[in-house]
């Protein structure tokens, strides 16, 4: 406690930063805007903890339950679908970093015929996304005998043009004298990148990582075409076979299912919420 | 040359795992889905045979395909320009010290992170018919009962507002992290010369933020294209193809119908507009914008 914090140099100020009845008018706007946004999910807390006649009967005094999480636990095998989406987030991200890295290491640092017709065919992916092309992907899961495994959702995903340009981009960043240096020592191509680049994009990892993990636990229409059966069903799918069936349309069983297929990805972000933030911007400016 | 072809050898030999994924499940597919535009379904015995454009011409005259692309038109107009409009007004606003910054820049972006399949549960009771939340809402105003999802008029609105909702807060990061790198040295500048914030932002700020505009237009576009998880849930493609999208219609075809060479004619089409926005993007609209 004895050791002097350096002082902060104060913030510059900020000649357009509004004032006195600018600041409040514009806060008032703006906290307006998020309570329309943020109201969807604070709807859903309110009926996920109430009972079910309290849905749309907004009084303080209602008590509070976990009933709701219960019945739409035993409702459906929401514990298999979690598995199944964990298995496949893991599953998608360890081949995707793996392709990604050596495919960008490929791009970032050698010089070699044919590179930048592949770095094109590689871009490509960014326009046709893999939803647009269901119905040949279908057919090809079909032929490999795949249809219905978790491998069958994952396999269009794990080579991303998005990761491999990310990365690319973070490569060439690297000085040449740390790469030059390593080769002197004896590394060979792969200790390179191993040594030098994979540890200096760190940064770029983690943010892909998430950016990644969020857009394929969130993923919905092409697991629900491949898959039929509650061993390969992730949790989105199962959700929507849970949702759309049977449930006499009760709000409240349907909105605690909501939240809980919603609670890692939702609990991570309050918890990490600068390095959500800062994953997303990276991942968009690079 | 020895040592250019090792580089050739070990370059290829790194980029093989992904080109060979990359080949099998998108280059190859958007060929395949090409040639078999031309040709017929393979049907119980009868296996496909080369029809021409058969395929397409059933398409011109299949008036659901001509609905499904006004839909996604419109779908596209109601979600990219409110999208990023609104996206650049958060960013503005959270930039600047508000009050309750980091709760309101948290509300605006969550409902990025949730699935849509999820939360376009809770837009559906929001729009419920009698006791939906909106109605309870309008009631007490003394409004009159609208069933927002079941009525062709107002069907394709309600599903427009979902994807705005969920996208508007994502793009918001991007023209906040654009904001940020605007050297606070300008807005100096521009106060001494006595500029008001309005002429601030639209001849310094906004111009700054093009590479950002065109950066989140293009994902806006390719998005409009994309969003349909939330169709499933709420309207299925009704009442009556109101909200049918065209990769919807590509799914259903595909799948509900499993008339799988009508279904890849209609993807030729998807792959042929998301190859203009691409040609749009390189060809228009990187010349026409200004870089630092």
């Amino acid at each position: 406690m004895s050791a002097v914090q350096p002082q902060a140099p104060a913030a510059r100020s900020d000649p357009y930063g509004p004032k006195g009845l600018a600041l409040t008018l514009e806060s008032t706007g703006a906290i307006l805007l998020a309570l329309i946004w943020i109201l969807p999910l604070a709807y859903a807390v309110w009926a996920a903890i109430h009972p079910s006649e309290y849905t749309t009967n907004f009084v303080l005094t209602a008590p509070l339950t976990l009933g709701n999480f219960s019945r739409a636990w035993a409702a459906a095998p929401f514990a298999r679908y979690f598995l199944n989406t964990f298995v496949l987030v893991t599953m998608i991200l360890s081949f995707q970093l793996v392709l990604g890295t050596l495919a960008a290491y490929a791009l970032a640092r050698h010089d070699f015929w044919g590179r930048d017709v592949a770095f094109a065919l590689i871009l490509a992916q960014l326009m046709i996304m893999p939803d647009a092309l269901i119905v040949e992907n279908y057919r090809t899961m079909a032929r490999l005998g795949l249809v219905d495994t978790i491998t069958a959702i994952a396999l269009p995903y794990i080579a991303s043009a998005f990761g491999i340009f990310l990365l690319r981009q973070t490569f060439k960043t690297v000085p040449r004298e740390l790469d030059d240096a390593a080769r002197v020592e004896g590394a060979n191509p792969l200790q390179v990148l191993m040594k030098v680049y994979v540890p200096l994009a760190r940064p770029t990892y983690i943010a892909y990582g998430l950016v990644s993990v969020s857009f394929h636990w969130n993923n919905f229409l092409w697991p629900l075409l491949v898959t039929n059966s509650v061993e390969a069903r992730p949790l989105t799918v199962g959700l929507q076979i849970f949702s759309s069936t049977d449930q006499g349309i009760d709000w409240a069983v349907i909105c605690a299912a909501t939240l809980m297929t919603s609670a890692p990805l939702l609990i991570a972000f309050l918890l990490f919420q600068r390095q959500f933030v800062q994953s997303f911007m990276r991942a968009g400016i690079k | 040359m020895n040592t250019r072809a090792t580089a050739t050898v070990h370059g290829w030999l790194l980029l093989l795992p992904a080109m060979a994924c990359l080949a099998l499940f998108t280059h190859w597919p958007a060929v395949a889905s090409l040639i078999e535009s031309f040709y017929s379904t393979p049907r119980g015995r009868r296996p496909a045979r080369f029809v021409g454009a058969d395929n397409y011409q059933q398409m011109l005259a299949d008036p659901i395909f001509w609905k499904a692309m006004s839909n996604n038109l419109w779908f596209a107009l109601g979600t990219i320009p409110t999208s990023i409009a609104l996206a650049m007004l958060m960013a503005l606003w959270v930039n600047d010290r508000i009050v309750g910054r980091t709760w309101v820049r948290m509300s605006f972006f969550t409902p990025t992170i949730l699935p849509m399949i999820a939360v376009a549960n809770i837009w559906l009771f929001f729009f419920t018919p009698q006791y939906g939340l909106l109605e309870q809402i309008i009631q007490a105003f003394g409004g009159s009962n609208t069933n927002w999802l079941g009525s062709q008029d107002t069907a394709l609105y309600a599903v427009t507002i979902v994807a705005i909702w969920k996208e508007a807060g994502f793009f918001m990061i991007f023209y906040l992290a654009a904001l940020q790198a605007i050297p606070p040295s300008l807005g100096e500048a521009a106060a001494i010369e006595g500029a008001s914030r309005w002429t601030y932002f639209r001849r310094v700020q906004f111009p700054l933020l093009m590479p950002t505009t065109l950066f989140v237009l293009i994902n806006a576009v390719i998005n409009a294209f994309r969003m349909v998880d939330h169709i499933f849930v709420m309207t299925r493609g009704g009442p009556d193809n109101a909200t049918t999208l065209l990769l919807f219609y590509i799914y259903q075809v595909g799948f509900s119908f499993w008339d799988t060479a009508y279904a890849a004619t209609l993807t030729c089409v998807l792959l042929l507009l998301l190859a203009l926005v691409a040609f749009a993007q390189y060809g228009w609209l990187e010349r026409r914008i200004h870089y630092r």
